[in-house]
């Protein structure tokens, strides 16, 4: 039965991620965008079973070190070349030698902080509160239950027959999940 | 599921010993380990290892506040022996810290399954032992609430750091260290701690197991992503793990002290902070899973892996003591010569020979099959490494000190009450943080062991 509330998709419950991910196939070949797998650890084929392939992750991390490391370096050579000339038994002001260890380690620095908070970002994270956690069961997700959502946003959702479609795929059960 | 850890277990059975045992389940191994942080029941081992351990942290806090309101005066360092205690321990627990990032950086890029069980424990000993290493040099510049002019930021004095020294190199590499361990750590521990937010029973853990898994949901485009990055810390943190001891070694290296002004100490210093730090985690997961019942999660074939880089690591160390000496005699530079002689005659003789003993000898003992299967002795021997590591550091910074250039500069060092005091204190720091860890967070990676299981397995001819 339709819940008298708006509704967020619906969802449903499998044992194990061979027919999750065979369901996120089957329901990606029919045309639905709108779908997200849940499990309980990554499963590669998941992601590229529901049509994501590729996240700009690397790329913001690339830019992070590059720029960790160029701070680094440059902050360095203005401080002890210009802001602060100290004459260290006759040393060039400018001993870049000497600045690499830093310049490495800023340059990890940037970029282990943008590989995290650009991943949580992206992600979203954090977020306390989201309508997933409405299913039911939907605790065991982070135990050993498998969870495919097509959200109503789909353009091509349809309460019955995304439904009917969704029994299909030989699930345990077919959830409404509340908005 | 078979006992594995008899010492009359056939040797060659363990040969093929799994890294999990037969017969688990995603829900028995999510179960079994949540458990241990879930339960309501605090075993009383726990409590007597706790209150020890936190006994010992009170002796650190005592001395720290005596410390702070005295000065460094009460620790035996002097001139020449201006650096001992605080640089032996510092770089003692530094190296420890680095099996941690080994096991769950290096040995993922190099797809060694057997890390799973280990890496989540061994992390969390890298930020202890990181923290406890900090607590030295901080304390040794004597007014340790000025230690933020160690950073570079703007003052009213007008001055900068001093870039070119190895000093400063090392501020920014332990705190990029400590940092990104921090990082790892957490990062790792989101999945786990939303499946211990879905599995408490009471509120307050539901809450604040809530609020720290930040609201993971196990989303397929969410796992793309962490998987990524996960990677990428991996592959950030082994250069940096090197660089790290790497860096520490120069703080020595870089200057002239005969003892010191060599070019093998990086290689040399990362090898045993590797040593150091598998032992370390041999002497804790041994008690670990007997006391926690783990035998199935951490296998005689993780204590197999972690005897062999412990002795691996070992014969790297050794052969760095026979090059240092080598290299005294074949510098024919009359210091460096001194200085070998002095190690091994001098009135440090007696902690040279222990640290040969002790790093040099005694490991030799991990290339039979039969010792590695003897929990018992693998325990002690990681002991033994732990103690000879420390010998290490002892003799590097002490003895190439006390005998200065100049006669007339020569002196001896022996610690105070307040040097031993603030040691056994750290330990006692590292201890708690360590209970606490274990009563309060999955001591081992859950969704990293559903991920070796067999039906995490995706069957590729079923789902198409």
């Amino acid at each position: 039965m339709r819940t008298e509330h708006p509704i967020y998709g619906l969802m449903a419950e499998f044992d194990n991620p061979t027919d999750l991910v065979a369901a996120a196939r089957r329901t990606y070949e029919e045309g639905y965008r709108r779908i997200n797998g849940y499990s309980p650890f990554p499963i590669e084929e998941l992601s590229e079973a529901i049509g994501f392939h590729h996240t700009r992750l690397p790329l913001l991390v690339l830019i992070g070190g590059i720029v960790g490391g160029l701070a680094g370096y440059l902050m360095q050579f203005y401080l002890s070349a210009i802001e602060y000339p100290l004459n260290v038994g006759g040393r060039p002001y400018h001993s870049w030698p000497s600045f690499i260890p830093i310049t490495f380690e800023t340059t990890i620095l940037g970029a282990a902080l943008t590989t995290v908070f650009g991943m949580l970002a992206l992600n979203g994270l954090p977020q306390p509160y989201h309508p997933v956690f409405n299913a039911p069961r939907f605790a065991l997700a982070t135990r050993d239950r498998f969870f495919l959502a097509i959200e109503a946003r789909d353009p091509l959702f349809d309460y019955e027959k995304t439904k009917q479609f969704m029994q299909t795929l030989e699930p345990r059960e077919v959830f409404d999940v509340e908005a | 599921m078979k006992e594995v850890d008899e010492p009359h277990d056939d040797v060659g059975m363990h040969l093929t010993s799994p890294v999990i045992e037969p017969g688990h389940t995603f829900a028995s191994v999510t179960d079994k380990i949540s458990a241990l942080a879930l339960k309501r029941r605090t075993p009383i081992g726990w409590f007597i290892g706790f209150a020890i351990s936190f006994a010992l942290a009170q002796v650190l806090l005592l001395t720290i506040a005596y410390l702070v309101t005295t000065g460094i005066g009460i620790w035996g360092n002097n001139i020449p022996v201006g650096w001992a205690f605080d640089i032996i321990n510092f770089v003692w627990w530094i190296g420890i810290g680095h099996a941690g990032t080994l096991i769950s950086a290096i040995l993922l890029l190099l797809r060694q399954e057997w890390r799973t069980s280990i890496n989540r424990f061994a992390e969390a000993m890298t930020l202890f032992a990181v923290a406890c290493a900090g607590l030295f040099p901080l304390l040794h510049t004597g007014r340790p609430w000025l230690a933020y002019w160690l950073f570079p930021y703007p003052n009213t004095m007008g001055m900068w750091p001093q870039f070119r020294s190895p000093l400063m190199w090392d501020v920014f590499a332990v705190s990029t260290y400590a940092t990104v361990s921090a990082l790892f750590w957490y990062v790792g521990l989101v999945p786990d701690l939303a499946t211990l937010r879905d599995r408490a029973k009471s509120r307050v853990f539901q809450i604040v197991y809530g609020m720290a898994a930040l609201g993971w949901r196990g989303s397929a485009r969410h796992w793309h992503r962490y998987e990524v990055a996960y990677l990428l810390l991996a592959g950030l943190s082994t250069p940096l793990v090197l660089s790290v001891h790497t860096i520490v070694s120069f703080d020595f290296a870089v200057s002239q002290v005969p003892g010191w002004h060599a070019t093998i100490f990086p290689p040399y210093f990362v090898a045993g902070a590797i040593y150091a730090g598998f032992a370390m985690v041999l002497t804790l997961t041994i008690p670990l899973r007997k006391f926690y019942g783990l035998e199935d999660f951490i296998t005689m074939r993780h204590i197999r892996n972690m005897s062999k880089v412990m002795l691996a690591t070992g014969l790297i160390v050794f052969y760095g003591y026979i090059m240092e000496a080598f290299f005294g005699w074949y510098s024919a530079n009359e210091y460096e010569w001194y200085m070998i002689k002095n190690r091994m005659t001098g009135p440090y003789a007696l902690y040279y020979w222990l640290l040969i003993i002790c790093n040099g000898v005694i490991p030799q003992l991990l290339w039979s099959k039969r010792v590695r299967h003897n929990l018992a002795l693998v325990f002690i021997i990681s002991i033994v490494v732990s103690i000879g590591m420390w010998l290490e550091r002892f003799i590097i910074i002490v003895t190439s000190l006390h005998r200065d250039f100049l006669v007339s500069s020569w002196g001896m060092y022996s610690p105070t009450i307040w040097d031993w005091s603030m040691f056994l204190g750290t330990i006692g720091l590292f201890f708690s943080l360590l209970f606490l860890f274990i009563r309060f967070l999955p001591i081992i990676s859950i969704f990293e062991m559903r991920t070796i299981l067999p039906e995490a397995e995706v069957e590729e001819e079923a789902a198409t």
